[in-house]
């Protein structure tokens, strides 16, 4: 039985950018632990010498030339943003005490 | 007989021969969502103004050829379109009203002249199998409301279902054009993994999404595939391949055809009405000249949970970019940045999608990669040689989209695990990269739809639309419709 610890889904959870109350850790352990748990039956496969897939394509690097062109305004950019000023995306402090 | 109830085809001739103008297909359009929509939630956002406007252009264009002339159709609100609302169904991006630029698909299909009517309701980033995940009132199944219309692309299939529009896009990741379309007895192609371009499609697990019709018929879903199908400077992964003329491939011959039925495919847990209804298929085809075989994919059992680690982990690097930064909701609770970070998606994000950000989390975090991820890419490997071994020898491979027909509203979303199951029969499709298709091919007990799943090879769309296309016109599976609230 896999067992995602309450301290590993807080890590993980950091990790993801995810704020979690105490009563989502508890319920991320149970959810993720059975998930998993259920995952573990890849093991059942011998998979020594295959290669993996990332892509079924076959395809390899695609180059283009590097070329500036007209893709959107300034003005455009900042204008579905949730806060912006002097042209720039605006954000909370980031070195502020946590 | 109902506007909707005719093929694009017909409709270009009615069209032609001045017996309808745009505007009453657009008409058609308004008139079903004003009568159903309030029992479906198939539309999360309309464009009645806009869409108005362009069909009164477009009956006073005198060059009407393009080959979407005028045809009222509806984009899964995760594809972007300019300036119209576009939510993946989450209340992150609920003011995401402004969106920047057309997914590459929206731009074929203006080019061809469809009407866009709105935007369809799906599960939360696509993620999901049943539209509750949606953060708005999820779409109910139009042949019967305490049904799920299945997902992800549910709005997709129910609008579709419902006569609400005349075609719509979905997208699948692991089922999500197919099964909702079984569940609503209409037809839906998830293509060849690089057909489509993804350029544009907020991307859930980049590997695997792929851009796909939903239409009434095959005939209507190979003509919307040739329009929104092809090679994109701006898809590094869509491929380099002429499109064929998938109208022109549909010659109701499958005399000689070679299929494929995998036994896992009608194994434990597929109930016996659908398995009865495709045996039920089967015959056709063998009276139609085909020849089918029983054959195995003895991997796919494996499937679900190679799946769910893959799609997981792409998705939790994808998902990355909702920050609260350049676009939907920010928290108003936070002091620092990172907080900021948190707890914007922590309000954002909806329960399924913060469990799969953190499994993918996991699954690639220090220690666990080669275990889980790299696992699972490896098995990935051992379910595309299945295929394509089969390949070697059979035209096709068939079987049921869904192991069930639709389920009731609340029965699954007790337990993941369980609700993952259900994409058993569609997800080795997306593994594989192969194309598939869903068509009816028969009703539950309870006048719930079921749908037959037509695999075929890399690129073979052609063959698929053959099989499919052949099958309908030998049935009347596809003529069947819901009665909802109001005339159809």
């Amino acid at each position: 039985m896999a067992d995602i610890s309450k301290e590993q889904v807080k890590h993980v959870a950091h990790l993801a950018r995810l704020a979690v109350t105490d009563e989502e850790v508890d319920k991320l352990s149970d959810e993720l632990s059975a998930i998993i748990d259920y995952a573990e039956q890849l093991n059942e496969l011998d998979t020594d010498g295959i290669e993996p897939t990332t892509h079924v394509l076959d395809l390899k690097n695609i180059m283009r030339k590097d070329e500036a062109k007209e893709w959107i305004t300034q003005e455009d950019a900042l204008k579905n943003a949730p806060d912006h000023h002097g042209g720039q995306f605006r954000v909370p402090s980031i070195m502020a005490d946590s | 007989m109902a506007l909707f109830d005719h093929t694009i085809k017909e409709l270009e001739e009615m069209l032609h021969n001045k017996e309808i103008t745009v505007q009453d297909l657009v008409d058609e359009s308004y008139k079903r969502i004003n009568e159903v929509d309030d029992q479906v939630h198939a539309f999360l956002t309309l464009d009645e103004e806009n869409a108005r406007a362009k069909a009164k252009e477009l009956d006073e264009a005198t060059d009407t050829s393009a080959s979407l002339f005028g045809m009222p159709g509806g984009i899964k609100d995760n594809i972007m379109t300019k300036g119209l609302r576009t939510t993946c169904a989450s209340q992150f991006l609920d003011n995401f009203t402004d969106p920047l630029y057309d997914a590459t698909v929206v731009q074929k299909l203006n080019k061809e002249q469809m009407v866009a009517v709105g935007k369809l309701n799906m599960d939360e980033f696509a993620m999901g199998s049943s539209n509750e995940n949606s953060s708005y009132d999820p779409t109910r199944n139009p042949w019967n409301t305490d049904y799920v219309p299945g997902g992800s692309s549910g709005g997709s299939a129910a609008a579709v279902a419902a006569g609400e529009v005349l075609f719509s896009l979905g997208s699948d990741t692991g089922g999500s054009i197919r099964q909702p379309a079984a569940f609503c007895g209409v037809v839906g192609m998830k293509p060849t993994y690089g057909r489509v371009s993804r350029f544009g499609l907020v991307a859930f697990a980049s590997s695997l999404d792929q851009i796909g019709p939903i239409t009434r018929t095959v005939e209507d879903n190979a003509r919307v595939l040739e329009v929104i199908a092809g090679h994109d400077q701006m898809d590094s992964t869509s491929a380099n391949l002429d499109v064929p003329n998938y109208t022109e491939a549909l010659t109701n011959d499958v005399s000689g055809l070679k299929i494929a039925v995998p036994k896992e495919y009608l194994a434990e847990g597929v109930t016996p009405e659908v398995r009865e209804s495709i045996l039920e298929a089967l015959k056709v085809y063998e009276s139609l000249g085909a020849t089918w075989e029983e054959v195995s994919l003895p991997h796919s059992k494996y499937a679900v949970a190679t799946y769910y680690l893959l799609s997981s982990s792409e998705a939790s690097a994808n998902l990355a970019r909702f920050d609260g930064v350049r676009y939907g909701v920010r928290t108003e609770n936070a002091d620092n940045m990172i907080d900021m970070f948190k707890n914007s998606r922590s309000e954002g994000f909806g329960p399924e999608v913060k469990r799969r950000i953190m499994l993918g989390t996991f699954a690639l975090s220090s220690g666990y990669y080669d275990a889980y991820y790299k696992k699972a890419q490896k098995v990935r490997t051992l379910i595309k040689n299945d295929f394509d071994k089969i390949f070697e020898d059979y035209d096709v491979v068939i079987g049921p989209t869904t192991p069930t027909p639709a389920f009731k509203v609340g029965e699954k979303t007790d337990d993941p695990l369980t609700m993952y199951a259900n994409d058993i029969l569609t997800i080795p499709v997306n593994l594989a990269g192969v194309p598939g298709i869903s068509i009816p091919c028969g009703f539950s007990a309870d006048g719930l739809p079921i749908g037959l799943q037509i695999i075929g090879k890399h690129f073979d769309e052609s063959t698929v639309y053959r099989t499919a296309h052949a099958f309908e016109q030998a049935t009347e599976h596809h003529k069947k419709r819901p009665q909802l609230g109001g005339a159809n």
